[in-house]
């Protein structure tokens, strides 16, 4: 996966349960994955976790082994520099490539930040961001960002 | 309107001669008619001259009330698999009018009955409407559903029968009745237990309690308390009655409460009780728990014969304060299944099991049923475990699919659910038969 550009978020279903996140933060601690980013959507009845972390699938089957629902859906994280307009350029070619959205997240990442995208086709985003000019993250870059 | 205290209360029977016959002549007007009815299933009820058969009687052996323990059992499933006219015992070119509840399994549960059927039933329900004090000069507001269940109709019927007048409102809309009930002076209402304290709390809020005419109501369909019944009283300053009966007997009007509230009157001239014990069908002693079953004695469309209600409870046949002789059932202490009766509907988790099984995918997630009292009104709620095979990281398909669940259900039930997705294996498991309902109302 060293080279690829579609990262594995790992996703969890939380329910609105007392301490059902810190069991979550819990278990990926004792199993030695790291924590590079995180987005936490809250509705009426449940969470909804998403992360990129150190390494997806022992964090997945961690939880699994835990009886935590998680799975691991493909992103794409855009190298976002820190100047005014930037994020928004970006944007504006996904939309021209008509590709669809369903979320975004930042986090800093170095000098720079990270926009993490989930779409309905990672592939066409990843290939409308390079020939537009922007750069993506590597799997390897975004799983141990800030190190 | 004021409650009439009990001791201001002034009783009266309808038929005198039914309602306070000794228990001799009562035995004898049963036997009477239960020979009749036995030899009419066996000549015309395929269904139950085969059962009759397997069990070796002949309608010869059955020479009074006292036999029927030897005659074969009717079962909800019975009904389902003779679904829809299977135990006619009449041409259906006879058959006047038919009536259905939920069955177990989505399809309905039928009932057919003959224009004398239908008289009887109004017959009975005018006996348990006078049991609450009404006459002809009386105003009945009905928010009962109309339609198949049986609710609407059967007060229908019983207000005609008893000369008064039908407001036939039907169910929903609380401000529209309130204000109907006030405008056409309502002398009485009849709905659900937990709709009539819904309404009481919407009257009192809306200040009109004072305005209204009403003096007393008639609620059943589903389980409620002394309690419940004293604050529906002291809101509305009426007296308030219990109704029992199901679509497959004939609807409400099987039984009803009189003031003394010591346990519902059986209307036994028609619909013959017995309480037998789960474990062996012997018959219980009075005050002895067991599953009430019904033999319906003069019915012509559809005659039961020992129809097994699952339905718990106890029988008393002193006679009454109130004068009557008929025999009382108390409220039910449980079901032998797991049947809810949830805002007057019956609801079996099975049918939620074969709902979720209907969305494909083979299997059904695992689920449990969770039913509240809010606000006095029955809540349903479905926990749904979001294992792999339904999760997904965009919200937006987790909302669809409980929507999706909702949909289903409330299509499957006839009654609108509740979802709520939660993990997997929070559910509680048990080791053989599943637990899949918990009922929190305070019953």
């Amino acid at each position: 996966m060293g080279a690829s550009n579609t990262i594995q978020q790992l996703s969890v279903f939380l329910e609105n349960r007392e301490g059902r996140l810190d069991d979550v933060l819990k278990v990926l601690s004792e199993n030695d994955v790291n924590i590079v980013a995180l987005s936490l959507a809250d509705t009426s009845d449940y969470g909804m976790l998403r992360m990129i972390v150190s390494d997806p699938q022992k964090g997945r089957s961690a939880l699994k082994e835990a009886g935590i629902t998680a799975m691991l859906t493909d992103v794409v994280a855009l190298r976002v520099p820190h100047a005014t307009g930037s994020l928004s350029k970006a944007m504006h070619q996904i939309v021209e490539g008509a590709v669809n959205v369903e979320y975004m997240y930042a986090f800093a990442n170095g000098n720079d930040a990270a926009a993490v995208l989930k779409s309905d086709d990672p592939d066409r985003v990843t290939d409308i961001l390079k020939r537009s000019g922007f750069d993506v993250y590597t799997a390897d870059e975004a799983y141990r960002a800030n190190q | 309107m004021a409650g009439v205290a009990i001791e201001n209360w002034k009783e009266t029977i309808r038929d005198p001669k039914i309602e306070c016959m000794s228990r001799d002549e009562m035995n004898a007007l049963q036997s009477e008619r239960l020979v009749k009815q036995v030899k009419n299933v066996y000549e015309n009820v395929e269904f139950y001259r085969r059962k009759m058969d397997e069990l070796g009687v002949e309608p010869g052996d059955i020479r009074g009330i006292e036999d029927i323990h030897k005659l074969p059992f009717t079962t909800k499933e019975d009904l389902r698999d003779n679904y829809p006219f299977g135990l006619l015992a009449v041409p259906k070119e006879k058959i006047a009018r038919v009536q259905g509840t939920s069955g177990t399994t989505g399809k309905l549960t039928l009932a057919s009955y003959t224009q004398k059927d239908v008289d009887v039933w109004g017959e009975c329900v005018a006996r348990g409407l006078t049991m609450a004090g009404l006459n002809a000069a009386d105003r009945i507001h009905v928010c009962y559903g109309y339609g198949l269940f049986t609710g609407g109709m059967g007060l229908d019927l019983g207000a005609q029968a008893l000369g008064a007048m039908a407001i036939p409102m039907s169910s929903g809309n609380t401000k529209r009745q309130l204000m109907c009930m006030e405008d056409f002076g309502a002398t009485a209402f009849a709905c659900t237990p937990s709709y009539a304290l819904y309404l009481a709390e919407a009257a009192q809020e809306a200040g009109i309690v004072d305005r209204l005419q009403i003096k007393a109501s008639i609620n059943g369909a589903e389980p409620w308390t002394d309690e419940m019944r004293k604050k529906i009283e002291s809101i509305f300053h009426i007296n308030s009655f219990d109704i029992y009966g199901l679509c497959e007997i004939t609807g409400p009007g099987v039984a009803m409460d009189c003031i003394h509230h010591k346990g519902l009157h059986v209307y036994e001239d028609y619909f013959y009780p017995e309480v037998l014990n789960p474990a062996d069908q012997s018959a219980c002693a009075d005050g002895e728990t067991g599953e009430l079953v019904f033999t319906t004695l003069a019915k012509e469309g559809m005659p039961l014969i020992r129809y097994r209600t699952k339905d718990l409870t106890s029988i008393e046949h002193d006679t009454c304060e109130c004068g009557r002789t008929l025999p009382r059932i108390q409220k039910f202490t449980g079901r032998t299944d797991d049947m809810k009766v949830i805002r007057g509907v019956n609801v079996f988790p099975t049918q939620v099991e074969t709902a979720l099984l209907s969305m494909g995918g083979g299997v059904a997630p695992h689920y449990m049923l969770i039913v509240d009292r809010e606000n006095n009104l029955d809540v349903l709620t479905v926990m749904v475990e979001v294992d792999e095979k339904y999760f997904s990281d965009e919200i937006r398909k987790l909302d669809a699919l409980k929507s999706k669940v909702g949909a289903v259900l409330k299509q499957a039930l006839g009654v609108s659910v509740r979802v709520k997705l939660v993990e997997p294996k929070t559910i509680q498991r048990s080791e053989g038969k599943a637990k899949r309902v918990i009922d929190n109302r305070d019953l």
